[in-house]
């Protein structure tokens, strides 16, 4: 089961790796690069929302701050567009995880809703303190950050693999996450934290640490996202429709699975991207979204995946039963057997 | 720098008098809050639509602004028990969270409407009554009358929520719900009746909050993720699910938020509050007069 799983992904990886080439339509590869981008950052968040239930409506923070680390590393250090840029990208990252050590251990006193809302207060204080400190973000004026030197539709396509290579590595980190120890450990702590810091879970560094993995990637997301954009403002840097949008994704794709946040972020940035391209009206776009998010929050609250899941796991057993009223032989073989076994005890 | 004891009395009389009126719109947040335990993150783009509502009431029905609020602030009743029982009631499990979620998708949608049907270009309400345009000497400074008819407003509507929390049938069961719903419900309170009517309350209140927030400062359907924020801020601060900790808390902020502006720069008040409000809930993560429910699972 498990080889099926991986020949899949891997056919998967190759039809993405491939896809460029394809498909060289610079829309078709800009909507694809936003789309993986945007399924990296549901796939960040959903470590900690879906695995700790904690839900952060203050992650896309991280993303302005690897943003604002990748334009002012380079207006520093004067470095020129080109791929060399994208290896200041872990440095980003690493500043957006260093931000997240102290703001999580003070949001992270606190549980739920009150965690909810104080995340919502680090986005606005971060995008504040972008508008303020005019020395090092220029304010309201944004940053430029280096022009790439590709041209035209080869422009998309080293961001393409970028987002690529990052969405590869937060699923991985993701998988693993999950099926390790420490996984187990976030998820009791999702279910119960006063009995998981019971059964000796380190609760308070579990938590910072599912607090910062994901900041980490979602620093490298939005150096990426800015490089490609080639300026940065804090409005745009710290957006709150980035929060709403990594929470729609995951949990329309399916909060705390593995592929559900991907598939969510694929899907909905793609479906996103393509309204944006061919209506391209501000207020239309906001009452889709908005109506889309009411949607799937009171239809399928636990998810694509999850219902999907839901639905053939019945479907089986449903043509199981069928298969068994279909031979009576088996049937009364089984009842025999429990019989048996009932009677033997 | 040299402190200017005239404008900081000032800025204190206009943050009571501007903390008043996010008192308005906090109090149906952090009631909705008690009773439900829902948190309308969607509170400060129904503010938003109530200043709106008023608006258009003044420009096409030309009827003064205070008057307006005859008119929107039942029709914003009917908005709220709407959408609390399209929306809300359907929540069954992970009530809070989830209620979060929705009301950020309707304050997305609500949003979207305004911007298609009113533009996004900034407008004020009461633009030229006479309340707005004059001011009065208070201590040292000029403070405009909109103000002090803005904290009356609120005083009055608070005053009346009072009376109706405390001294009528429905806000008895309104209370006891608050305190424990299961059990107001043993004992025979319709409890989806009162959270539709008191979800119903807090926009309408919203709606009385907007129309005061309209006429103080310019605003566009995009101003109310600033609002909700504050709003947020506000409830976390004096207590979720406590009015009385709402009202302290909003007289609180914008005394922070005013006295940081006139002796610092007013780019920082909000910082200022928001690093406040995060050392108050490092040392009491329930809030000023909240119960200590902040750490429970």
């Amino acid at each position: 089961m498990t080889a099926i799983k991986l020949a899949l992904l891997g056919l998967l990886l190759a039809v993405a790796i491939v896809f460029p080439h394809l498909f060289g339509n610079a829309t078709v590869t800009l909507v694809a690069f936003f789309a993986l981008l945007y399924a990296t950052m549901a796939s960040a968040w959903n470590i900690l929302a879906g695995y700790t239930g904690y839900y952060s409506l203050g992650h896309a923070a991280f993303f302005g701050i690897g943003g604002y680390a990748m334009a002012i590393l380079c207006q520093d250090y004067t470095i020129q567009g080109g791929y060399g840029a994208f290896y200041l990208l872990p440095v980003c990252g690493l500043i957006a995880a260093a931000f997240a050590v102290p703001l999580g251990i003070i949001t992270l006193r606190t549980r739920r809703h009150v965690f909810v809302v104080l995340t919502i207060a680090m986005l606005f204080i971060g995008q504040l303190l972008a508008f303020n400190l005019l020395g090092l973000t220029s304010g309201s004026n944004g940053m430029i950050l280096p022009l790439p030197p590709w041209i035209g539709a080869a422009y998309n396509i080293p961001f393409y693999y970028t987002a690529l290579a990052l969405l590869v590595l937060t699923m991985s980190t993701s998988f693993w996450i999950r099926r390790s120890r420490f996984g187990l450990s976030l998820m009791a702590i999702r279910d119960d934290e006063d009995r998981a810091a019971g059964l000796g879970i380190n609760t308070w560094l579990h938590k910072l640490i599912a607090f910062v993995v994901p900041a980490f990637f979602l620093g490298m997301v939005g150096a990426t996202y800015f490089y490609f954009q080639g300026q940065i403002e804090p409005q745009f840097a710290f957006n709150p429709l980035d929060d709403l949008a990594m929470a729609l994704m995951s949990f329309s794709g399916g909060l705390g699975t593995v592929l559900g946040p991907v598939l969510g972020g694929l899907l909905i940035e793609g479906a996103q991207q393509y309204f944006a391209l061919t209506s391209g009206v501000g207020g239309n776009y906001l009452i889709l979204y908005g109506a889309l998010f009411l949607a799937v929050i009171l239809l399928m609250p636990r998810g694509i995946i999850p219902t999907i899941a839901a639905i053939w796991s019945s479907y089986r057993e449903k043509r199981n039963d069928q298969q068994a009223s279909a031979s009576p032989g088996e049937a009364s073989n089984s009842e025999a057997l429990g019989v048996a076994e009932g009677t033997s005890r | 720098m040299l402190l200017n004891w005239d404008l900081i009395s000032g800025a204190v009389v206009l943050g009571i008098f501007t903390g008043g009126i996010y008192a308005l719109m906090a109090s149906g947040l952090t009631l909705t809050f008690g009773v439900m335990d829902v948190i309308n993150v969607a509170q400060g783009a129904l503010v938003i639509l109530g200043a709106y509502l008023s608006y258009a009431v003044e420009q096409h029905l030309h009827i003064d602004i205070f008057l307006s609020l005859l008119i929107t602030m039942p029709a914003m009743f009917l908005i709220g028990m709407l959408l609390e029982v399209a929306f809300i009631r359907p929540l069954k499990h992970e009530r809070t969270v989830f209620s979060i979620l929705v009301t950020f998708a309707i304050a997305l949608v609500i949003e979207g409407i305004l911007g298609k049907i009113f533009t996004t270009n900034f407008v004020q309400l009461g633009a030229n009554a006479w309340y707005v345009n004059q001011s009065f000497k208070i201590g040292g400074t000029y403070v405009g009358y909109i103000y002090l008819f803005g904290f009356v407003l609120a005083a009055v509507l608070l005053a009346g929520l009072y009376l109706l929390l405390y001294r009528t049938r429905f806000g008895f069961a309104l209370r006891a719900t608050v305190e424990n719903r299961t059990a107001a419900q043993l004992i025979g309170i319709d409890v989806e009746r009162v959270s539709a009517i008191t979800f119903g309350i807090g926009v309408s209140l919203a709606a009385a909050g907007g129309m005061a927030f309209g006429a103080t400062q310019t605003f566009d359907p995009g101003s109310h993720y600033d609002l909700i924020s504050r709003l947020l801020a506000i409830i976390i601060l004096g207590g979720m699910g406590s009015l009385a900790g709402a009202m302290i808390a909003s007289i609180f902020m914008l005394v922070v938020f005013n006295v940081t502006s006139v002796v610092y720069s007013p780019t920082w008040g909000t910082v200022v509050f928001f690093v406040l409000l995060s050392v108050v809930l490092l040392v009491r993560p329930q809030g000023f007069l909240g119960r200590a429910e902040a750490r429970r699972q």
